[in-house]
């Protein structure tokens, strides 16, 4: 923002003119994005809170206020299960993702001498990302499969009797499918925080007889943390909103908020469907606040 | 930088990150040798001889529904975001290096889009064009979907890009008589045309790939991501792997034709 304060004060002729102008065009240029945002971001959620409260039956809604919706949706244990499991989805993940991405990241950043492969690695990390996930998803089923690569592997080599079953359509599959499909959310803003670490700081600590897990304990990881901490911002937000990886990967076994809210949606019971996409809504957000009293988004940017 | 002798955790680390990498390719790769399945061969290892059996079965138009028209449609609607993107995305960071009333709301409300399920906005887009009496399309519903999560990622980039950017190069431009107009067309803009093509990229990329916002959204026609979801259901051919190669050596192309854009613009610049 400091650019902007330069901006209104390095204006040399015709100063208050030319502000104005430069006034009233920043409200154009940011006009389309508010537009876009406005109707197929704020109208669609004002009109799922606003359907929550609408009663149902099998062909259609009807306007009403009614709080039925919520009181099934919060007073069905089943729901509470789902929730849980989301969660419990989310954590996992979570760790897992901040673990391989930080380590990924920190070689990239330190370990790698020269900027050109540094670019090189990065997009190779990169690439994958930039593809389909639902194929990224069913390319686990050869690989896991009940006669896939690692269950042939391990029966041939007589590690184990008959092929393992629990590889496929399985908790274990869905968070090793979410770990492969969301980890680069985390390796980007982890990378970025650290290649942003004055390096004199490191010298400076390495000559006050840090040893290296020191100086990776005590100054690296703290001034990462803001990277992470919007990796973890990517991630979370992703799981809690995952219903094809579950839906594909457990092989219908396991549930997620998503899907139960796309199941919903399938059987034409909106109303219920956006309660409970209230209810989802208010937490990821609350998660989100959260995160961000530890980090301001815009100077990571 | 350094140039002591590599330690222990370098080696350590090296390994780890060849794990990663596998891990990230090697399941790809399995499909895409898969795909060339012998015509008995099944969803699985061992291969039953090869053959380009399912490639051909993916282009009969029968068997495995509308393969020609939803690739069509996905292509089209990814350019359409691009353009849109990259044109918002661009007038959006111009606009926040002022300080404007709401600036601030409009920032966070790029990061909502970013962070509120997409499921949500599906549901969302889908019941408020049902109310209005809109039918939803891939190109209505599901392009304005769309744009709910480029944008954001475009707007977020060019923020980066414009933190910074030094104004001084526009000042010495102002200073030597160039119109504002000449400014941003000779100066601001061949300096920030690379993070511009990565934002298109970005855009286009993200909305051939999407399907959670294209879920509600697309109307009666298919998406290519809503075609191969359904096909994981009720396809138990390698025709799906061919489909997949396909697609990835799609996604690939254009990844590797945008990189070469990039190369060849930063070349220009240093030459010229």
């Amino acid at each position: 923002m400091t650019a902007a304060a330069d901006d209104m004060t390095a204006g040399s002729t015709g100063r208050t003119r030319a502000s104005i102008f430069a006034r009233s065009s920043a409200y154009l240029q940011a006009a389309p994005l508010a537009i876009i945002l406005g109707c197929f971001l704020l109208l669609p959620i004002v009109m799922i809170a606003v359907v929550s409260f609408w009663d149902y039956d099998f062909a259609q809604m009807y306007p009403d206020f009614i709080t039925l919706n919520y009181a099934e949706t919060l007073g069905s244990w089943v729901t509470w299960k789902t929730y849980l499991n989301t969660l419990r989805y989310a954590a996992i993940v979570w760790a897992l993702t901040l673990f391989i991405g930080f380590w990924v990241a920190y070689y990239l950043a330190f370990h790698i001498r020269t900027t050109t492969m540094q670019m090189v690695l990065f997009l190779v990390c990169t690439v994958p990302f930039l593809t389909s996930n639902i194929i990224r998803m069913i390319s686990w089923i050869p690989v896991l499969g009940r006669n896939g690569l690692v269950n042939s592997a391990l029966v041939g080599a007589g590690i184990v009797p008959a092929p393992v079953e629990w590889l496929l359509y399985s908790d274990f599959a869905v968070v090793l499918a979410m770990v492969h499909l969301y980890t680069l959310f985390m390796v980007t803003p982890i990378f970025n925080t650290l290649m942003r670490i004055d390096r004199s700081l490191v010298e400076a600590a390495r000559d006050a007889g840090a040893t290296s897990w020191q100086i990776l304990w005590n100054v690296i990881i703290p001034l990462a943390k803001p990277g992470m901490a919007i990796g973890t911002i990517f991630v979370v937000t992703l799981v809690m909103a995952d219903f094809s990886t579950v839906q594909v990967m457990s092989g219908g076994q396991s549930a997620s908020v998503a899907l139960m809210m796309k199941n919903q949606m399938s059987l034409l019971q909106y109303p219920a469907a956006a309660a409970n996409a209230v209810v989802l809504l208010v937490l990821v957000l609350l998660m989100v606040a959260g995160i961000l009293r530890i980090v301001d988004i815009r100077k990571e940017l | 930088m350094s140039h002591e002798k590599r330690s222990l955790e370098f080696w350590v680390l090296s390994a780890f990150f060849v794990l990663f990498v596998l891990f990230l390719y090697g399941p790809l790769s399995a499909i895409v040798i898969l795909s060339f399945q012998g015509e008995n061969g099944g969803l699985t290892f061992p291969l039953n001889g090869l053959s380009l059996h399912w490639f051909a079965n993916l282009f009969e138009r029968q068997a495995v529904g509308d393969f020609g028209g939803s690739f069509r449609r996905s292509f089209l609607l990814g350019a359409m975001v691009m353009i849109v993107t990259v044109v918002v995305s661009l007038l959006a960071g111009l606009a926040f290096r002022r300080r404007f009333l709401g600036a601030t709301a409009l920032f966070y409300l790029a990061v909502a889009s970013l962070v509120v399920p997409s499921i949500i906005i599906s549901l969302g887009i889908g019941v408020l064009f049902q109310q209005i009496g809109l039918r939803p399309s891939w190109y209505g519903s599901a392009f304005g979907a769309h744009l709910t999560w480029t944008l954001p990622f475009g707007v977020l980039i060019m923020f980066a890009v414009f933190n910074r950017f030094s104004p001084s190069y526009e000042e010495a431009a102002r200073d030597l008589g160039a119109s504002s107009w000449q400014t941003f067309a000779h100066v601001l803009l061949p300096m920030i045309a690379p993070s511009l093509i990565g934002v298109g990229l970005f855009g286009f990329t993200l909305s051939y790939d999407e399907f959670a916002r294209t879920l509600m959204t697309a109307g009666t026609f298919n998406t290519l991501p809503l075609e191969i979801y359904g096909m994981t259901t009720n396809v138990t051919t390698p025709v799906l792997y061919a489909l997949g190669t396909v697609t990835t050596l799609f996604s690939f192309l254009v990844i590797a034709a945008t990189l070469g854009i990039i190369v060849w613009l930063g070349r220009r610049r240093t030459r010229g």
